[in-house]
């Protein structure tokens, strides 16, 4: 009897020991697949607004991601949930990734809408979802205002009061 | 502790310390196999023939390949199609012969459906089965990345994306498999880790439990009758060879086996000398570019009806999104085979489609339905392309919910 629970004692604590090495060791794991803290602190992007004219679109890489910047022109339909004013000027900023599979919409200035290729997902000037698969608008990606600058990764009162209305 | 005595032989040497005439009794010369089966039974040895290839032409391309953003695609089509000799080749042969495992594959598993071999005591055949197809097809996947071209690239970034549809955690998921906000360069070395080691090696170990189960129940036949394979083992190992139902798998079965593998790599060759272009993208010699997306995405020819199923829901339907139900109906088309032997109610019925009316009709509209998928899903998803796909999509996913009941009905009708 004596003999069968010290074995008893013993499976349980090789056991025991066993099961919590193995989940430190898949934690571990699981980290080391983790994207590195170069990839995560991959900068942040500074973009100077001021030379750009009504109805143009420019894209800029931010973390590896294309961010879509237009500038509205007056006929453009506003959105004051999406719309960044400077001054007079209304910008729209959009990270370019079509929110169904990731694929980059190309921005059509004749219809004045982003279509994706991939699926035929269509979103407006301010990056609504008007057809198609797409759940979602594009997302915004956080930026912060210095005058007619825009720095993309910072979160900016503008970017925090979006969000919030969102 | 065996009796070791003086060898007679080579053979006998290895006989008496690894048993080899023994294991080459049971794996091979006393392994019986059903006389009444058809060429559809070579497909198990043609797919080992396949993988056979990859892997040889696998390591000869590992040496010269380089995982890394910046210089995979140069390692590729500078490196291994100009200058490494005979590179073209085993690039060309590997290409073509992923393909051409799909192919293969998709006949095994029809012939499985269509003879009832996925039930009656062969489920874990079936199981194990599509455990291979699956990591087959990650195997596919990763492969697919590793020219890093502009189709490896985004249909990357597309199937990764899939993972952003789990619900709370996806967008974390997403990272975490990619290990960057992007495919990049972590991204291509971690599944150029996967399709090097780590899944050939779970492939092995599902092959050897894939034959290790077909053990038991045995091999199928062609008109389902049930055999003593003891009794007819018996006749024909007393000379009664013309009487007896069964043959050895080695030599006889096997060498039937080869004519077919014969017969086939003749058509492989076929592809690989004069065909290959089928398995190289004209997309995809275009480096891989994350800013600009190809002006149409569609996978390799074996996943498009899997595609077309994911892309088929293209509007909400009541209050849910059209990708949720895209997504929820992609899952469901990856799962539904797995459950075919627990979704037909007939399990004692393993009678060829031919004798099964219902089931007959069920496995051509299946079979049709599918074709039709995999047209639609390499064209463009507009206009009437779309509603196709969309009724391909739903007539797919409702043969799978109507099986139960069409297989319930038969065996209705075979009690009366």
């Amino acid at each position: 009897m004596a003999e069968q629970s010290r074995r008893d004692f013993i499976g349980l604590a090789l056991g025991g020991i066993s099961t919590v090495g193995g989940v430190l060791a898949l934690g571990a794991m699981k980290k080391s697949w983790d994207p590195l803290p170069s990839v995560q602190s991959a900068g942040f992007v500074s973009v100077d607004l001021s030379g750009m004219n009504e109805g143009e679109m420019h894209t800029v890489q931010w973390r590896g991601k294309p961010v879509f910047i237009l500038r509205k022109s007056a006929d453009t339909p506003s959105n004051d949930k999406r719309d960044i004013r400077i001054g007079e000027k209304r910008f729209v900023v959009l990270i370019g990734l079509c929110t169904h599979l990731g694929c980059i919409p190309s921005y059509e200035a004749s219809s004045r809408t982003f279509k994706c290729a991939c699926h035929g997902g269509v979103f407006d000037a301010s990056g609504i979802q008007t057809f198609g698969p797409p759940p979602r608008p594009l997302d915004i990606p956080p930026f912060k205002c210095n005058g007619e600058t825009i720095v993309l990764g910072e979160e900016g009162a503008e970017f925090q009061k979006m969000t919030k209305k969102a | 502790m065996a009796q070791i005595k003086k060898a007679e032989g080579f053979i006998d040497w290895l006989d008496q310390r690894l048993a080899v005439k023994a294991f080459m009794r049971v794996m091979m010369s006393e392994y019986w196999i059903p006389k009444n089966i058809n060429f559809l039974w070579a497909m198990g040895v043609v797919l080992i023939a396949l993988f056979a290839v990859l892997l040889v032409t696998g390591l000869l391309l590992l040496m010269y390949y380089k995982p890394d953003v910046n210089l995979a695609f140069d390692s590729v089509n500078y490196t291994i199609m100009q200058e490494v000799e005979y590179g073209w080749l085993w690039r060309h042969m590997h290409g073509v012969a992923a393909s051409a495992t799909f192919l293969i594959i998709y006949i095994h598993l029809f012939t499985a459906i269509y003879y009832g071999s996925y039930k009656k005591g062969r489920e874990m055949i079936w199981l194990t089965g599509m455990v291979l197809f699956v990591a087959f097809s990650a195997e596919a996947f990763s492969g697919y990345m590793l020219p890093w071209g502009q189709m490896s690239y985004w249909a990357a970034q597309v199937i990764t994306n899939l993972f952003s549809g789990i619900p709370v955690i996806g967008d974390e998921v997403v990272i975490w498999i990619r290990g960057d906000y992007v495919v990049a360069d972590a991204t291509l070395t971690r599944f150029f880790m996967l399709h090097v080691v780590l899944l050939p090696l779970v492939i092995l170990a599902v092959i050897a439990v894939h034959f290790y189960s077909l053990r038991f129940p045995h091999v199928n036949n062609q008109d389902s009758v049930e055999l003593d394979f003891e009794a007819e083992a018996q006749k024909y190992k007393e000379g009664r060879i013309k009487e007896s139902r069964v043959v050895p798998f080695w030599p006889v079965f096997l060498s039937k086996d080869f004519f077919v593998v014969g017969f086939f790599m003749t058509f492989f060759f076929f592809l690989v000398c004069y065909h290959f272009d089928f398995a190289m993208d004209p997309i995809n010699f275009e480096p891989a570019n994350s800013m600009k997306t190809p002006a149409h995405i569609y996978p390799e020819w074996y996943f498009l009806w899997n595609y077309e199923v994911l892309r088929g829901f293209f509007f909400d339907i009541g209050g849910i999104a059209a990708m949720d139900i895209g997504l929820i109906a992609f899952v469901f088309a990856n799962v539904v085979f797995f459950l075919l032997p627990f979704l037909d109610r007939n399990a004692m019925n393993t009678a060829p489609a031919h004798k099964r009316p219902a089931f007959f009709v069920w496995f051509w509209l299946l079979i049709v339905d599918m074709i039709v998928l995999t047209v639609y899903g390499k064209l463009p998803p507009t206009g009437v392309n779309a509603w196709v796909g969309f009724f391909a999509a739903v007539v797919f996913l409702g043969l799978f919910i109507a099986l139960p009941f069409i297989t319930k009905l038969e065996s209705k009708g075979e009690r009366q």
